[in-house]
């Protein structure tokens, strides 16, 4: 298996939370099976504000995300506190390209009260996410199964309905994924 | 659950129109994730051209965009695809656009942005739509096979009685009448039968009576001696010996002389004939099928045909509806056809637009199922795209007001009147080219001519009458 290296980046205007992006990096490693590091950088991205919706266009985000890219990262993670948007909806969660090397996600919207709001839920929400959008990267879509992390999460009862883990068929697409044989998805 | 989605994934196949190259990437990006095949159109010229390539499921179309607009492609694509889900997305909507693109055929409106939630929705249920769309198409091919008789497919009433009567006179050897209008088959029914009896073996021979003078048809169907006449240099078998154990097929029987009707009355009842300048006479084991375009009971009372031949002939009359008769079977006949076409001519065609359609069920076809076909192929041979278009097949369109429209009912002989004008103006009064184009032979169309008081050079008075 070639060996991947995550790089998670809090990128947020407000303090980096330690103790979550700790616990978001281990249940990386956990779930793709790679290394991962947090970055400690003060660099953060700029004119990706749409005044007008007082949103940060995601890919915005993504682009400065590729240029930032750390040597030897394969795949970079931004996780940010900004209200992230693509123009055609109201709001994202996170995004990601297929098949990419970059992804963010926002923690703006995770700290909702459907599942309580406490910090442990806002805490576990963003584990899924990260696994969500790093998914995406490593080339999975979305899943069917209302309760693997590559589920489609449109709302937080979505979110909530999730584990950070991915399904026993996700697991498959993504060692097919990765060792580069065949196509998963048959497309 | 898994599986199904990404089977629904690769089956649902996404456009987006949108001039907006931000949005056209988030879209693609968004519905990439889920799956679909995705494909993007920065203008509505474009998305037409992908329209006609390939069938698309779902066209998400942005209402404003410079040249073409979002409301002129839904409505082109209704007729390109009428089976596509065509979604209108505005950051301007009002309820007039809603009602307006609603009315135009459009399955929903989003306004921009959207809630990912409206949208993940909406597509689910579009998904959920098209898997019934797909059982549908599925079951129409069930009862297109349901609907077939060899060459023959059709599930009007009329046609659906006549198989039951082939089928069944099939498995006796019994003489079968086959009447029925030019181009409507008769030919293609006398083979089915065939195929389908225990003669099947055996040869399928086919005679026109009306190509040949009574002397030639003769020597044709009875063959001759040596010396038989000046010529007549070997004794050569006829079309009856030849088909000996299966089946004779003698078209347009009602142009037979008054002779030869004695010779052939003859062979019915006694199954033997002589050769030309024969003694002996010859035994034939043959079915025989006759068919004519002409009314035979008609011919009988005014004493053009022997009624003693009709009657051997007419054991079971078999009589083939013209297709203005059964109009139902035109969107069946025209795929059908289109099917065989392409297979034949190496080309792709997807099939015709729905204005198209409405153009060819509402002709009166003169020449029936063979001119329907004649008409797709040359449609085939000129039709830029893989869709025929109404402009391709070269017909009146019911607007130019050349087959009685309006609200004024009129005959169907006017109607095949006007249709018959038209062709001639189109070929500019070439009589063996309108013949082919209506699919009916010289002969039947100078009958018509005549009947309707058409000349070739005067086809334009005729039709303005």
């Amino acid at each position: 298996m070639p060996s991947d290296s995550v790089c998670l980046w809090w990128i947020g205007e407000a303090a980096a939370e330690d103790r979550v992006m700790e616990e978001a990096r281990v249940q990386v490693e956990r779930v793709f099976g790679v290394s991962a590091t947090l970055a400690r950088r003060a660099e953060r991205p700029s004119g990706t504000l749409d005044p007008r919706r007082g949103q940060h266009l995601s890919a915005g985000i993504l682009r400065w995300l590729v240029a930032m890219r750390p040597p030897g990262a394969t795949k970079l993670l931004g996780v940010t506190d900004v209200d992230l948007f693509i123009p055609i909806l109201t709001f994202v969660f996170g995004e990601a390209k297929l098949d990419g090397v970059v992804a963010v996600v926002s923690t703006a919207r995770l700290s909702g009260d459907a599942g309580g709001g406490s910090p442990r839920v806002s805490q576990a929400r963003l584990v899924k996410e990260c696994i969500h959008e790093l998914g995406h990267t490593f080339g999975l879509i979305h899943c069917a199964d209302p309760r693997c992390a590559m589920a489609r999460s449109v709302n937080l009862a979505h979110v909530d309905a999730k584990r950070a883990t991915l399904c026993a068929d996700c697991r498959i697409r993504l060692s097919e994924l990765r060792h580069g044989g065949g196509d998963a998805y048959g497309r | 659950m898994e599986v199904v989605t990404r089977m629904d994934g690769k089956k649902i196949r996404v456009l987006v129109v949108d001039d907006e190259e931000i949005v056209r990437e988030s879209l693609l990006g968004w519905l990439e994730k889920d799956g679909y095949t995705v494909e993007t159109a920065p203008d509505g010229r474009t998305a037409l051209a992908r329209l006609e390539a390939e069938p698309w499921s779902i066209v998400l179309v942005d209402l404003k965009m410079p040249g073409m607009d979002g409301m002129q492609v839904l409505e082109e694509s209704r007729k390109l695809r009428p089976e596509s889900v065509v979604v209108i997305m505005t950051a301007y909507a009002t309820v007039d656009t809603a009602v307006t693109a609603m009315k135009k055929g459009a399955y929903d409106y989003l306004v921009k942005p959207f809630d990912p939630e409206e949208l993940s929705l909406l597509i689910l249920k579009i998904v959920a739509q098209q898997a019934l769309v797909q059982e549908n198409l599925l079951l129409r091919k069930v009862l297109k096979r349901e609907y077939r008789f060899h060459d023959f497919v059709s599930k009007s009433a009329g046609m659906q009685a006549v198989f039951v009567l082939a089928r069944a006179a099939a498995r006796t050897s019994s003489t079968i009448l086959i009447q029925g209008e030019s181009g409507t088959g008769k030919e293609l029914l006398a083979r089915a039968i065939h195929t389908e009896s225990p003669r099947s073996h055996g040869p399928f021979v086919a005679v026109s009576c009306a190509a040949l003078a009574e002397s030639l048809l003769e020597s044709e169907l009875f063959g001759h001696e040596r010396g038989a006449f000046t010529g007549a240099v070997a004794r050569r078998k006829g079309k009856l010996e030849t088909a000996h154990g299966g089946t004779l097929f003698l078209d347009e029987i009602g142009d037979v002389g008054a002779k030869l009707q004695l010779d052939l009355l003859r062979v019915l009842e006694e199954r033997t004939f002589d050769r030309l300048g024969g003694t002996e006479p010859v035994q034939v084991d043959v079915r025989v099928i006759a068919a004519t375009n002409r009314d035979l009971r008609k011919a009988v009372e005014e004493g053009r045909f022997r009624e003693d031949l009709y009657y051997r002939l007419n054991v079971i009359p078999v009589t083939l509806p013209p297709l203005r008769e059964r109009r139902e079977d035109i969107p069946l006949l025209v795929d059908h056809l289109l099917e065989q076409l392409a297979v034949e001519m190496g080309k792709t065609v997807q099939g015709v637009s729905a204005d198209a359609m409405a153009v060819l069920i509402a002709s009166p076809w003169p020449g029936n199922v063979r001119e329907l076909r004649n008409v797709l192929e040359r449609a085939i041979v000129i039709a830029p795209g893989s869709i025929l278009r109404p402009a391709d097949l070269g017909l009146p369109l019911p607007s130019a007001g050349d087959t009685g429209g309006g609200d004024e009912p009129v005959s169907l002989e006017d109607v095949e009147r006007r249709h018959i004008a038209h062709v001639l103006r189109r070929t500019g009064g070439n009589v063996s080219q309108a013949a082919r184009l209506l699919g009916i032979d010289r002969v039947t169309l100078y009958n018509k001519m005549r009947k309707y008081q058409l000349r070739k050079d005067e086809e334009d008075s005729a039709a303005g009458r």
